[in-house]
């Protein structure tokens, strides 16, 4: 087995007694003691502290001018960049020619170039994908000498505010530079909780000191990879690799949200990116499945790989659950997974097979708790 | 007197039964227990079934019948209350208790000490 990477915060995660586990290459902290219920209630209620330092931050560069740089970017997302502000950050898809999903990703426009946030499973892939498409109008620069902070919660502004007053001023997916004593930071208003909170770029010289610094704050606790798990499921949010992958398109993911009218056919510059043909068929005709929220009536949890059914008994699996365990805010399982649109409606009532026994399940819709984002 | 099984359960003689739950080692190490699965009453078990499921925010978990008997009575709480396998998992959260043939069988498990020297 390849040896794990460690982040910048490594040894902090070791003294503040997190429990190290391997996740996509890395060793990260999946618990803290305070246990990964406990973690995910601290967060809706005050502050949590995420090292994510493990996702691919990356630079593009324009080669000649950002106007050429947009239209390259955009030919490899069903998603609009022109049009997309300075200073504003938008959710991204790289898609593949059958329309599936090579990634989701975070990119803003910071005025002379975009900063791109990717998944840690995918950014080798990424950044290669990106490198090719991009060769004629861009330089493709993975940040290195950068850890990732997100903080999220109710508590994260008053946590942050007083290190860096221009925060406050910060919408959702705002993005500013921030000078501080650890260095220039890259901050995002943005999250993978469904909460407020940022996500703050920093050199790692200053990483150390800014995690303990954020830290300090009576609010502030820091949060392992379990409860962001947890926090994203209730959030409804797709976690690459359960409930989307290279077979998945956006429409199916039930992301079509993420696909602005100008790309969509009649758009002032429809198609034009990988598997066009078949997102822009799926969205005017609907896709044959679809991802959906799942609530199981008892208090068994579903977790992924659970097979749905249309029948108490008998018959063919109709779908399967690709994400699935406790929401501690909802003090119940709640779970994801891709249905036959015909069988995607609310109050739709299903059955998954846990442990041989078909259990009842009522499809839902999403988040199964309502964003807090300071709009 | 409280005997211990290498699958972190513990084993309570009161009168005539054999009173099963797990040991706060196994309770901490599963995280936080937000649903239990109990077996049926007057079910015959025999050694290594699994008789309890826990779930975890973290994962599903079995637990195996520790000896040959028969399940007598069940712990009904720890289906409205799964963290009290957290909060108390040598005292009130007790899955279930076993009648069994030969009480003998018990003298194979573990002490309190031995236990403690097992988990290290």
């Amino acid at each position: 087995m390849a040896e794990l990477a460690r982040t910048e915060l490594f040894d902090l995660h070791v003294e503040l007694g997190g429990k190290m586990v391997p996740f996509a290459g890395y060793e990260m902290p999946v618990q803290y003691p305070m246990g990964v219920l406990k973690e995910h209630l601290h967060t809706r209620q005050a502050a949590g502290l995420f090292d994510v330092g493990h996702m691919g931050q990356v630079l593009l560069h324009p080669k000649t001018d950002m106007d050429a740089l947009i239209a390259g970017f955009e030919a490899m997302m069903p998603v609009a960049v022109a049009g997309l502000a300075e200073g504003r950050q938008r959710y991204g898809l790289f898609t593949n020619d059958i329309g599936g999903i090579i990634d989701d990703l975070m990119f803003a426009n910071r005025g002379d170039h975009f900063f791109v946030v990717v998944n840690a499973g995918c950014k080798e892939g990424d950044i290669a994908h990106m490198t090719k498409h991009l060769a004629d109008v861009a330089t493709v620069t993975p940040v290195t000498d950068r850890a990732l902070l997100a903080l999220q919660g109710p508590g994260a502004e008053d946590a942050i505010s007083g290190m860096i007053h221009a925060v406050m001023a910060m919408r959702f997916m705002d993005v500013i530079t921030a000078h501080s004593v650890f260095g220039e930071l890259w901050i995002s208003r943005s999250g993978y909780t469904g909460e407020d909170g940022f996500e703050i770029s920093v050199p790692n010289s200053g990483a150390l000191g800014l995690a303990k610094a954020l830290l300090a704050h009576p609010s502030v606790a820091p949060i392992g990879l379990g409860a962001r798990d947890s926090l994203r499921l209730e959030a409804g949010l797709c976690l690459y690799g359960h409930d989307m992958d290279t077979t998945v398109t956006p429409v199916e993911a039930n992301l079509g949200w993420a696909i602005q009218k100008s790309r969509r056919t009649g758009g002032d510059r429809a198609g034009g990116f990988p598997g066009a043909a078949t997102i822009l068929a799926q969205l005017e005709n609907g896709p044959a499945k679809l991802r959906v929220g799942l609530l199981p009536d008892g208090r068994a949890p579903m977790r992924e790989g659970v097979e749905l059914f249309d029948t108490a008994t008998g018959g063919t699996a109709i779908g399967r659950v690709t994400s699935g365990g406790f929401g501690p805010s909802i003090d119940a399982p709640i779970a994801m997974g891709f249905v036959p649109t015909a069988l995607a409606t609310t109050g739709t009532q299903l059955w998954g097979e846990v442990r041989g026994k078909r259990l009842p399940v009522t499809v839902a819709s999403l988040p199964f708790r309502p964003s807090t984002f300071k709009r | 007197m409280m005997k211990y099984t290498e699958d972190h359960e513990w084993l309570r003689v009161e009168g005539d039964l054999v009173v099963v739950g797990i040991t706060e080692h196994a309770a901490t190490q599963l995280g936080d227990v937000v649903f239990v699965e109990l077996p049926e009453i007057e079910t015959m078990v025999a050694t290594g079934d699994e008789v309890v499921v826990i779930e975890s925010v973290k994962a599903a978990s079995d637990i195996l019948a520790p000896v040959d008997g028969e399940i007598v009575e069940v712990n009904d709480k720890l289906s409205d209350s799964p963290g009290l396998v957290n909060d108390d998992a040598t005292g009130d959260a007790w899955f279930f208790k076993m009648k069994l043939d030969d009480m003998s069988v018990l003298d194979a498990f573990m002490s309190e000490d031995e236990y403690n020297d097992f988990i290290g």
